[in-house]
Parts: structure tokens; sequence; C-alpha cells
């Protein structure tokens, strides 16, 4: 019964705060939605502990029958098994801390209670989404949190960039959304039902491995979690994002959004194992993804975008993993990602906050003397980031990347991938903490750092989570072990088993060693953006802008690419489109309308004798007319 | 008393119709066609009191009272009319008072 209250106390708070709006003291607001999220993340707690005493470590709750389709029915029915526990443990806890910080980063907001409602709708729509036993209500979360993104990404929508930048990212995202619900009607008029657990059963028993139609639904699904998590061609709107206020990053980056696509190929494991062209492709896009992100992330002047470029390469590696078959891993690092990432965005956001509203790196620096607490808080988040010995990060990457050389879906290839990818990962995170913490400042305003306890706090437990997030590595690896035992038994059942051959020894002393390598290139190629300026005179530190470093600050010219491709054909047809047929024939009645206004307003001169004589004439001729 | 033809009623009573008729919508003073349409209206009092005498009816001679009750009305708020508009525009020229154009 925990559990069927689970995902409404937010949903609650966000009517409340809808209701009340303005009325609603800060501390009403802050209480309300902030209470709202941790009452979830608490509840989700105990159901967790609960889960583990349950023999099938399933737990389901029926609420209503939302509708029928033919025989098969669509139940507003909550499903907890191990994946999804991780997964509402990480939107609750991380979401309630996120919202805790928020509720001190927003104060000054005319429209906090606006805000403090989007976010807990965020929250509502996300688990719904992990929590939905069938396809449709998941799907239902999938849009929520597609919706709740436009409104937080647009939350200053009096700038028309945000404005923008919203309609990008929910334009972009319904891409993959569309692909996703062509799946759903797929998967609904070859098996017959939307129950998720139903269709890997009936999947595996009606389809070989290798099926054309397992291949064509697990490629759609893929488009959505494509969309949804910012990979390979739909991961424009991710940098764009950053419009929103920090908080909202945070939200989409660690806790929400970008993981639900992750989340929805580790919940179809069960297709995606039926067709392992899919499966490297997932794995595919993911190394490309990661490689691209960490090469735009290099040349990004704006903290916030590279923080944003780092997510979709850490996204990446998720897709790596569970293309690779890896499924525990990747949802593995999902969590660890969105302990580190969510200290890292709102350690930034405190940063912005201090500089006046400041994201430029190359108008930072020499903040380690003035802000050592959030420093060494970013720092931490960084190492994390980095995969350094010893934080959460290094168990789950390097997990990730021990499981890709041997895996026949990912390879050699891949693993190469992943290691440059770490290797990149390293040296923006050593350019973006040069850049903004060492060195001389370059700040035009005072930096003030008068942050109150609820934005401090929830950092601390953060970077605890980020630093010791590896602890969970066999908490997590008993929960998952439950959800995707199965789909290995058959897999191996099918003769098809993902490990082919046993990986050398050395990968795992590269992959140790490789982020270390990054940090000490960036010691010597980046010496400039560390040191102090007065052992050089006169140096400033500005951003070199060339062809080369242009070319990775936009994203490797993906915008450019589709302005030309999609954006800019479709308007030249629209406005082709313009004076089509039916236009025309809608546009004569308009002229038809005009033509006889225009006769009207001339018969009305205004000039009485003329009325008159028309008058005399009228009647003359219609006399004539009756007496002849 | 000789009778009158009811043919000669009528074509007086047409003159008069077509004069005041041509004095409404040749005339710019706005008194004079007030004016032409008194005649006019008194033309077609003159053909009920031809077509009454005809048919030895008194519906005719009714009508006509009340035609002329009706011009009398008429022009007691036409004159007034006349007057506001002549404070007000400083002239009687129908031409110039055409603020009703489309």
């Amino acid at each position: 019964m925990i559990l069927s209250w689970l995902p409404f106390y937010p949903l609650i708070s966000f009517f409340i705060l809808i209701i009340f709006g303005k009325r609603l003291s800060w501390l009403m607001a802050t209480i309300v939605s902030v209470g709202a999220v941790t009452l979830s993340a608490l509840s989700s707690f105990i159901v967790i502990q609960q889960l583990a005493q349950i023999d099938n470590h399933i737990i389901t709750v029926q609420l209503w029958q939302w509708f029928s389709l033919g025989t098969a029915q669509v139940n507003f029915t909550l499903y907890l098994d191990g994946l999804s526990a991780v997964m509402i443990s990480v939107v609750t806890g991380i979401g309630a801390l996120i919202h805790l910080y928020a509720a001190g980063y927003m104060k000054e907001d005319e429209n906090f209670s606006r805000f403090m409602a989007y976010m807990n709708l965020f929250i509502v729509a996300m688990l719904l989404l992990v929590l939905g036993d069938n396809l449709v209500l998941l799907y239902l979360g999938w849009e929520g949190v597609g919706l709740c993104s436009f409104l937080l990404i647009g939350f200053w929508y009096q700038d028309p960039a945000n404005a923008m930048a919203a309609k990008k990212a929910f334009i972009v995202t319904r891409i993959g959304d569309t692909a996703m619900a062509i799946a759903l009607f797929m998967l609904f008029s070859t098996l017959g039902d939307l129950n998720i657990a139903n269709i890997t059963e009936l999947a595996q028993q009606q389809w070989l491995v290798g099926d054309d139609k397992a291949y064509w639904i697990a490629l759609l699904l893929l488009g959505g979690a494509v969309g949804k998590s910012a990979q390979l061609p739909l991961q424009t709107w991710l940098p764009d994002a950053m419009a929103g206020p920090t908080p909202v990053s945070a939200l989409i980056h660690a806790a929400t959004m970008v993981t639900a696509g992750v989340y929805l190929i580790a919940r179809m494991h069960g297709i995606f194992l039926l067709s392992p062209e899919v499966m490297s492709y997932v794995a595919w896009i993911g190394g490309l993804t990661l490689l691209l992100a960490g090469f735009a992330a290099l040349a990004q002047t704006d903290i916030k975008r590279v923080l944003a470029y780092s997510t979709m390469s850490q996204i990446g590696y998720m897709m790596l993993a569970l293309g690779a078959g890896a499924w525990s891993e990747g949802v593995f690092h999902l969590m660890t990602h969105a302990f580190f990432k969510a200290l890292l965005f709102l350690t930034a956001g405190s940063i912005i906050l201090a500089l006046h509203h400041q994201q430029n790196l190359f108008k930072m620096g020499g903040l380690a003397r003035k802000l050592p607490i959030e420093t060494s808080l970013f720092a931490i988040g960084l190492i994390a980031l980095i995969a350094l010995p010893g934080t959460s990060g290094f168990y789950s990457k390097e997990a990730i990347i021990d499981s890709l050389w041997s895996s026949s879906t990912a390879g050699a290839a891949l693993w190469w991938c992943a290691i440059l990818g770490a290797f990149l990962t390293s040296v923006y995170s050593c350019r973006l903490f040069f850049l903004a913490f060492l060195g001389e400042s370059r700040s035009e305003h005072q930096v003030k750092d008068d942050f109150s306890a609820i934005m401090r706090w929830p950092l601390f437990l953060l970077a605890l989570l980020a630093l010791l997030g590896g602890l969970f590595a066999n908490m997590v690896e008993i929960n998952l072990s439950n959800v995707f035992v199965d789909s290995v038994s058959s897999a191996q059942a099918s003769s098809h088993s993902l490990v082919t051959e046993s990986s050398p020894h050395w990968l795992h002393y590269v992959a140790i060693v490789t982020p270390f390598i990054g940090i000490v290139f960036s010691w010597f190629y980046f010496a400039d953006y560390r040191q102090t300026s007065h052992s050089k005179t006169n140096h400033e530190v500005q951003y070199t802008a060339n062809n080369f470093s242009d070319f990775f600050l936009n994203g490797l010219g993906f915008d450019a690419l589709y302005q030309r491709l999609i954006v800019n054909p479709y308007c030249f047809l629209a406005k082709l489109n313009r004076r089509d047929i039916f236009d025309q024939i809608i546009m004569s009645s308009r002229w038809y309308v005009d033509l006889w206004r225009e006769a009207l307003v001339a018969s009305q001169t205004g000039s009485l004798r003329w009325y008159a004589a028309t008058l005399g004439v009228a009647v003359v001729f219609l006399l004539g007319v009756v007496l002849l | 008393m000789i009778a009158l033809p009811f043919e000669h009623i009528l074509i007086l009573a047409t003159t008069l119709f077509l004069i005041g008729f041509v004095g409404v919508i040749s005339r710019k003073n706005t008194l004079f066609i007030l004016m032409s349409l008194e005649v006019m209206l008194n033309a077609v009092g003159i053909a009920f009191i031809g077509a009454g005498s005809v048919w030895q009816q008194a519906d005719g001679q009714v009508m006509f009272i009340l035609i002329l009750t009706l011009a009398a009305a008429e022009v007691a708020l036409g004159l007034a009319l006349l007057i506001r508009l002549q404070r007000k525009f400083q002239s009687l020229d129908i031409d110039i008072l055409n603020k009703l154009r489309g």
C-alpha cells in the first residue's frame, strides 16, 4: 500500500501549488513540494526493504483498470522489481535533494511555486514511467517527462532563446517518441498485449533470435530511447536545454528524463536480446555519442554546456553497456552518474549564483580561493566523473569497460572507443577545473559566498554518495540479477551466448590508467589555464576562436547540418505550400466576400437624392414588370 | 356639379407626384426636398380623394385625413431636424450631409 501512494504525493503537491500559486509563501511552497518528494523517497526506501523479503522479488499493485483493448486490459498497475527499485530510489532520492536545493536556488524568483509545481510533476511522470507495468502507462510517464522538460527548460520564457530551447527539446524528443509509439502499435498488433512481463514472455515464445519483427520493434524502441536520452542522431536538444534554471538541468540530467531511454532499453531487454543486430546498434550509438560528446565538451565555454556534453557522453556509456548485454552495469552507471552529475550541476549552480549568473568559463578562474567548499565539492564530482579508483564512477564505469571486449555485440573496437572516451572525460574535466577554479580571477563582479544551509547540505549528501556510491554495487547487483537472470538463461538456451572470447589481462590496467594519463596530459596541455597570470605578464586566458574549435563548440556541426538538411527544406516546402489549392479555395471565399463588400460600400453613397432616384426607378421598373 | 373623369384626376395626381419626385432628386437644399415631399404626399392625397368619389366610399377621405396628419407630423419633425442640421453643419446642402456614406 505504500507503493500505491508513492507516485502520488508529488502529484497532490503539484495540484496544491498550481491551485494556490502565488498565495503560498516561500516557506509553505517549499514544505509542500520538498515534503512530498521526500515522502516519496522515504516510501521508496521502505518498499525496497519489503521487496528484498519477497520470494519472487516483484511487487505489483493494481490501482484501477484504465481501459481495455479487445481482450487485452490496460491497467493502472504499479510494478516494482529490482530494476524499477533502483530507478525509484534514484528518482526520488536524488530528486528530493535537488528539490531541496532548488528551493534555495529559486527563492528570489517570483514564480517560485510554479517552478516547484513543475518539478513535482516531473517526478510524478518519471515515477509513472519506471513503475508502469504496461507500455501504455510507461508511455504516459514518457510523454509527461517530455512535457515537464518543455515547461522547465522554458521556465524563463520571457527570453525568446529559452523558449526556442524548450521547443527544440520538445520537438526533437518528439521524433523519438513517434518511433516509440509505432513500436507500441507493432507490439500490440503482433503480440496482442502491452503488459511488459507478458510481452517479454510472448516474444521469447513466438520469435526466434533474429526475427524480423523483433528487429523492427527493437529498432523503433531504440529510436524512442535515442530521442529521450539524447544519443547520436537526436542529441542536439540536450546542450540547448541548459537554458533552464540550473536545478532543472540537474533534474533532467541526473534523476529523470535522459535516463528514461536507458531504462526503456533495460526494461525491454527481452525484445533486444532477440535481435543482436539492434543490440550492436545500441552499442555503436553509445560509443559514437560518447566520443562526439567528449570532443564537443573540450571546446565549450559555458560551464553548464560542458556538463551537458559530459552527461551525453556518460549516457553513451550506459547505452554501450546495454548494447553489450551488460544490463546491470549500465543501470548501475545510471545510478552513480545520477549521484555525481547532480552534485556537479548543483555545485555549478552555486558557482553561477556566486558569480551573478556568469556561466562563461573564461570569465571565472581562481575560484578555489574564494569558494573553497564549492571547489572541493565540484572536485569530488569531477573525480567521480573521471572514475578515479575508489569513487562511485570507478565501480560502474570500469564494470562497463570490462564487459565490452568479450561481448559479441560490442567487441574490441567499442572497447577502444570507451577508453578514448574515458581519456576525453578526464581531459575536459581537467580543463573545466583549471579554467574555473585555478589561475587568476577573471570575474568582473565581486564573488558572493553567502549560501544558505538549504543550498549546502544537499551538496554534502550528494558528495558523500558520489564518493561512496560504489558501496551500493552489491545491493544493486542483487536487485538487478533477479530482473535480468531469466533473459540470460534464455539467451544461452537459444545457443546465442553473449560471451564469445575471454578478454586479455592488460585491458583492466589500461582502463584504470587512462584517466590518470588524461589528467597528466591536461596538466601540461592546459598549463596556461591553471597558472596565475603574474608568471606571464599581460597574459590573458581567452577563448581562441578558430574553425576547428568552433566546430567542436557547436557540437560537431550537427545543428547546422540539421538546419540545412531538415529545417530549411521543411521551411521551404511549407513556404511553397502556403499557396496550395485548398488554400486557394478558402481564399476565394474571402475574395467573394470582399467583392460583395466593395459593391455594397459603393452603393452606400450617403447621398439622399441618389437613394430617392434609385427607389423611384426601382418602383417604376417593378410596376412595369407587374403590369406588363 | 359635373363629375370630373377619374382619368383627369389620376393625370393630375401623377403629374404632381412626378413634379415632387423630380424636386426630391434634383434639389440640393434639404428644405426644398422636404417641400417636394409634401407635394408628393398631396399628389397621393388627390388620388385617394378621386378614387373615393368614383367608388362613392368614405375610405378615400379617411386616407387623406391620415396623410394630412402624417404630413403635418413629418413637417414638424423635419423642420426641427433641419434647424439642428443648419446649426451643426452651417449648411443644408444634402450632398454635404452624406455622413452615412459606406
